[in-house]
């Protein structure tokens, strides 16, 4: 089961009620994924200079203030940041690579779910309804949202198995299916030098897509292989930096249904998720083919 | 006409009530407005209603379909008509994967593209498609007709029995034991009256015919080192 849920504006007028018309989307999936939601939201992005991290601990009481005060004593850079849930957003003028080792090393038990300009990453075990209000997201403004509610099949039900995963900057993914393939990969991707938190089949196609695109690869490029190199059934929607992509495997049982209107284009397992959307009725609606790339925004 | 609201009432009440018209009332067209994409509507009917659904539907509408007539004026889901005995079902826009799945009758008329798997194991329906279908359309199809008047996907009645299969566009991939038939007078004239039914303006002459080779039919000794 599990449902996947993408919604990207192409009228800006729409962004304040971005978390407004999200929301009944991915609680109509609950019945495909009651065991944990995530999303990725794309907004307030910060300057050329910063980095945006989403950090989560599973403690809600978690002292973060103690993150941004250190790294500012350790690295001699500005940070700030904002407790969401238990997660938090992160904003610094270090280098991304010096913040995972300090993280690392001075704040165990703290998790990088996501790092970029725009995007924020925000998952938690629990109902849609309730993970969706954790974090309020109805008020949230943006310019496009993916989202997942999980169903789980191949790994426990935890909040570092829970999607979306992170595969670069700005970059993530989420993923209707299971792979086959995944743990003889996982090795494969541990030599290459890849990191893993979970035993989870989806955190390794989002390290494949991650190792890909470390390599030079573009997306497209990165997606393709992944086509070749991925055994299973997915249908995967990947959030970018300016829009979002959806790829189906050869086979493609698992449902995916596109939606498109002057306003909006929208994407999910099941329509009915898409119905709450203005215009929805008058839109036009396809289903996506197997092993076809479909991209908007252009970052690919 | 009678209408229903299906935001107001939901699925269940609006089967029910299509359930419950007796087979000799004049009540026989109703009009279901704001289906929001929701799963098994007008399903499981057996009498001679007309039903309108005005909006894009889920999965498995008008399935088990017995002489109803039933329009979606909009998108239909997954399984749409699936296992259909009688009737008409009508799709304005496109149709997901597995339409007409394991139909034994009727017309399933979809005006836009089918996707995937379309008459997979259909069992005497006869499925007419305005535009294109997805790959392993007619899959292990054992009766019936599936009119294609755009381009198959690939493995085009893969494994299948009997049903005639008709391509306007491109079937550049055959499934197993799938191949192409000789175009006769007696499928020029059967083509001619589903086109007809479904309301589609194509020539029978531009189309091509495609069916069972039956050499699945039966065990071939040869084979047996694949086993």
């Amino acid at each position: 089961m599990c449902g996947i849920v993408g919604l990207y504006l192409k009228n800006p007028a729409l962004q304040p009620q971005l978390g407004a018309m999200f929301k009944p989307m991915i609680i109509e999936m609950t019945n495909r994924g009651p065991d944990s939601a995530g999303v990725a939201i794309y907004r307030n992005p910060v300057k050329a200079n910063e980095i945006k991290f989403s950090l989560a601990h599973d403690d809600p009481a978690y002292n973060w203030k103690h993150v941004d005060a250190g790294l500012e004593e350790a690295l001699s850079c500005d940070a700030r940041v904002e407790q969401i849930g238990n997660h938090c957003i992160l904003v610094t003028t270090a280098k991304e690579d010096e913040v995972t080792a300090w993280l690392r090393k001075n704040a165990p038990g703290v998790r990088v779910v996501g790092s970029g300009h725009t995007i924020e990453i925000f998952k938690e075990t629990g109902l849609p309804e309730n993970v969706y209000r954790k974090f309020d997201l109805a008020s949230a403004s943006g310019t496009h949202i993916i989202g997942h509610t999980r169903m789980a099949t191949e790994s426990a039900v935890t909040t570092a198995g829970s999607h979306p995963f992170a595969t670069g900057a700005d970059l993530c993914l989420v993923h209707n299916g299971s792979l086959s393939n995944h743990n003889r990969l996982r090795e494969n991707l541990r030599r290459e030098g890849m990191e893993f938190q979970t035993e989870n089949d989806t955190e390794v196609a989002a390290a494949y897509m991650t190792w890909k695109l470390r390599n030079g690869a573009t997306l497209k490029e990165a997606l393709q292989d992944g086509l070749k190199d991925l055994d299973g059934f997915f249908t995967f929607l990947v959030g970018t930096a300016d829009g979002f992509a959806v790829v189906r495997d050869p086979i493609a049982c698992k449902h995916a249904v596109m939606a498109e209107t002057d306003d909006w284009v929208a994407m999910a397992t099941e329509y009915r998720a898409i119905a709450h959307l203005p215009g929805a009725d008058d839109a036009k609606i396809w289903e996506p083919e197997p092993t076809t790339i479909y991209t908007w925004g252009g970052n690919a | 006409m009678n209408e229903l609201d299906l935001k107001a009432v939901g699925v269940t009440a609006i089967n029910q009530k299509l359930y419950k018209v007796p087979r000799d009332s004049n009540e026989r067209h109703w009009v279901i407005r704001n289906p929001m994409g929701q799963h098994a509507i007008a399903c499981g009917l057996d009498g001679p209603l007309a039903v309108d659904i005005m909006g894009h539907v889920g999965f498995y509408c008008g399935g088990m379909n017995k002489e109803a007539e039933i329009t979606v004026h909009g998108h239909a889901g997954v399984g749409v008509a699936e296992n259909m005995m009688s009737g008409v079902v009508w799709v304005k826009g496109n149709a997901s994967e597995s339409a007409g799945a394991t139909a034994n009758g009727g017309l399933l008329v979809i005006e836009g593209d089918a996707s995937s798997r379309c008459g997979i194991s259909m069992k005497g329906v006869d499925i007419v498609v305005g535009g294109s279908v997805g790959h392993m359309s007619a899959f292990m199809a054992q009766r019936g007709n599936l009119v294609v008047c755009g381009n198959a996907g690939e493995a085009l009645g893969d494994s299948i029995y009997e049903a005639r299969l008709y391509v306007k566009g491109r079937a550049d991939n055959l499934g197993a034991d799938c191949i192409e038939k000789e175009m006769r007078q007696e499928h020029l004239e059967d083509l001619a009256k589903l086109l007809e039914r479904a309301k589609m303006k194509h020539r029978p002459q531009d189309f091509r015919r495609y069916g069972s080779a039956r050499k699945l039919y039966n065990f071939n000794v040869d084979h047996a080192d694949a086993y």
